[in-house]
């Protein structure tokens, strides 16, 4: 991970291989992001995430983009709590893209989010029967789940080869069906749009 | 204390009393029944050896466990609870070869032998018992009935009465006799439910299972659930044997020959080599998300790292209804109870969506007098059935494994309620390093 991660130019300040070690590691370093494993020792439980977690209550919007072999939406809804942005979680394949995953970190350095598809696709499937996501159109279900991994409405366009006119026209429909007033953030978008699919409304303003 | 609190007191003695009164009838009933009873079976078990006995034990065995379920009942009832003690009845076939195997299991079972000597002794002592209240509180009342003044009547007619000691020929006599009455009446209330609860407690030495029966039903249900151990467990290997020679496996071997042929093709046709290797990573990412859903089912990551209430609060998240979950779970169960609590609870939860056509349900997951207990309930059709179902009946088998249980309240038309139950340690919770 570090020769990766040096490979595209990034400065490893700390490689630390525990969960105290971490935290600590992250409160003082306070790094512009730090990429986190979920299970790390001494327990070999969810010592990454609960570090990471410790550590954005200590040190509000510090950027974290978490790993793992598997992934949850509890602990993503975790991790989303606080919406305040800069917060990843990413099933470990993604590294295998190195330009993608590299750009995720990227995201949640700037104070994005980056949400893995997989739990983005869990969710939709989660709730797709109930209100008021139900009354989505097909596409405008995809913008959302594209908007929810973090890409941006130029991002959107390319991925969907459509004009970006074509975008902001989606997402304006998609926050005018869920409810939510549009802010200029992509970030709090995403974050508002997640809470709200965890069933917990955020105050987008 | 207060006048309230006396008068409740009084209230609820007297009314013991009477219940156990009430029990005392229905006893000497069961004595006159076992006297019956004994007779029957004694001449049944001796016919025998004439060929009757062959039809007739089997039509009066049913008639004894009715009697003798009748005063466990009312052990029960008395506050001494007693368990059945009969071995199940074996498969029979039609015909007389039937009726002579319901015989044999009948007379081989030691249960059988002890309601017998039940019935011998209770044709006394179930009289005596169960006689005893009612005399008392007939004795009681006739004495205050004659005393109130019934005894002139006696004495003009040219009765000489006595009451207990006590002549009832003058009004002082009468007082006595009252008195005497009295203390009749308040021997009634204080003993009448010991003497119900002391047949209650000869019941159960003669109607309980027997330490050997118990032992010898314990043994059954420990080799039974063995068995259904080692059959699960097995299959379970099996698929995962299967699961990872048809998957991981298989993949990982396309991985290295389209590696292999990406080296090749290296320097000659780095386009076809890209392609290759742009294959080999997707290849990997299926390999992986197969893993994944491999460990998933052998045992979640989640039940792993946090423990079985956020393992269910997870599966609840990712169901498609609405699941509420409550947990009161201070701690960590020991790892098999709480897999196997999870898969029981993620198997209900699966059943729910697929054949309940429920769309809300909640789970309240406690831990109580040494036992997890689980209460699944949902808004669907109802009408399950763990008999037709192989889905809950596997449920059950690997519950009993624990010594637990699945109770199922699911009336046509809904709502469902499943209760599952575990007995099993509750260890300290793992302390955050933070």
């Amino acid at each position: 991970m570090v020769q990766l991660l040096e490979s595209y130019d990034f400065e490893i300040v700390a490689a630390v291989d525990n969960g105290p070690a971490l935290l600590d590691a992250l409160v003082t370093l306070r790094p512009e992001v730090a990429v986190v494993d979920v299970r790390l020792p001494p327990t070999f439980t969810d010592e990454g995430l609960q570090a990471a977690l410790e550590a954005r209550r200590r040190c509000p919007g510090l950027p974290i983009l978490v790993l793992s072999q598997h992934v949850e939406q509890l602990y993503a809804k975790e991790l989303l709590a606080d919406a305040s942005g800069g917060i990843g979680y990413l099933l470990k394949d993604r590294v295998l893209n190195s330009d993608q995953f590299v750009d995720a970190i990227r995201r949640v350095a700037d104070g994005g989010t980056a949400m893995d598809p997989q739990v983005i696709s869990q969710l939709l499937a989660g709730r797709s029967r109930r209100e008021p996501l139900s009354t989505l159109t097909p596409r405008e279900r995809e913008v959302l789940k594209l908007m929810a991994e973090g890409c941006s409405n130029t991002a959107i366009a390319q991925r969907l080869i459509v004009s970006q006119g074509a975008v902001a026209k989606y997402t304006t429909s998609i926050f005018t069906k869920l409810d939510l007033t549009p802010a200029d953030d992509s970030n709090r978008r995403v974050l508002a749009v997640l809470a709200y699919l965890n069933g917990t409304r955020a105050d987008v303003s | 204390m207060d006048v309230a609190t006396a008068t409740g007191l009084t209230g609820r003695a007297l009314s013991r009393a009477l219940y156990a009164t009430g029990r005392g009838v229905l006893l000497v009933a069961s004595a006159a029944l076992s006297l019956a009873l004994l007779v029957a079976t004694v001449l049944a078990t001796a016919f025998i050896s004439l060929g009757v006995g062959v039809l007739l034990l089997p039509l009066v065995t049913p008639l004894v466990r009715r009697v003798t379920g009748l005063c466990r009942d009312l052990a029960g009832r008395a506050g001494v609870p007693i368990a059945t003690p009969y071995l199940p009845a074996p498969p029979t076939e039609r015909g007389v070869v039937g009726w002579v195997q319901r015989c044999r299991s009948i007379l081989t079972d030691p249960a059988t032998w002890r309601d017998l000597l039940f019935l011998l002794l209770n044709v006394f002592v179930g009289f005596v018992l169960g006689l005893l209240p009612v005399t008392l509180l007939v004795y009681s009342v006739e004495g205050l009935v004659l005393s109130a003044g019934f005894w002139m009547l006696m004495r003009e007619s040219g009765v000489d009465f006595w009451y207990g000691f006590t002549p009832m020929d003058t009004w002082p006599h009468a007082v006595l006799g009252a008195l005497v009455s009295l203390v009749v009446f308040a021997i009634w209330v204080a003993a009448s439910p010991g003497v119900v609860a002391g047949h209650a407690y000869f019941a159960r030495t003669l109607l309980g299972p027997s330490e050997r029966a118990e032992i010898a039903s314990r043994m059954r249900h420990l080799s039974e659930t063995r068995s259904d151990v080692i059959n699960i467990q097995a299959t379970e290997l099996r698929r995962i044997e299967r699961d990872l020679h048809d998957g991981a496996q298989a993949r990982l071997v396309a991985i290295g020959m389209k590696l292999g042929a990406a080296t090749r093709q290296l320097r000659t046709n780095p386009d076809v080599a890209e392609t290759l290797l742009v294959d080999a990573r997707n290849a990997t990412a299926s390999a992986l998300e197969e893993l994944r859903c491999l460990i998933r089912g052998i045992h979640p990551p989640v039940l792993a790292e946090r423990g079985l209430e956020d393992a269910i609060r997870a599966i609840a998240l990712e169901s498609p209804i609405d699941v509420d979950v409550t947990a009161d779970v201070p701690g960590r169960l020991a790892a098999p109870a709480e897999s196997a609590v999870y898969f029981a609870l993620s198997e209900l939860l699966t059943n729910i969506v697929k054949h309940a056509n429920a769309d809300r349900a909640s789970i309240d997951l406690r831990h109580e007098d040494g036992a997890l207990r689980a209460v699944v309930i949902d808004n669907g059709q109802g009408g399950a059935d763990a008999s037709l179902g192989t889905g809950l009946r596997g449920i059950e088998r690997r519950c009993a494994t624990f010594d637990g249980t699945l109770v199922l309240s699911s009336p046509e038309g809904g709502p469902t309620v499943a209760i599952l139950e575990l007995p099993c340690a509750l260890y300290s919770p793992r302390t955050s390093s933070f």
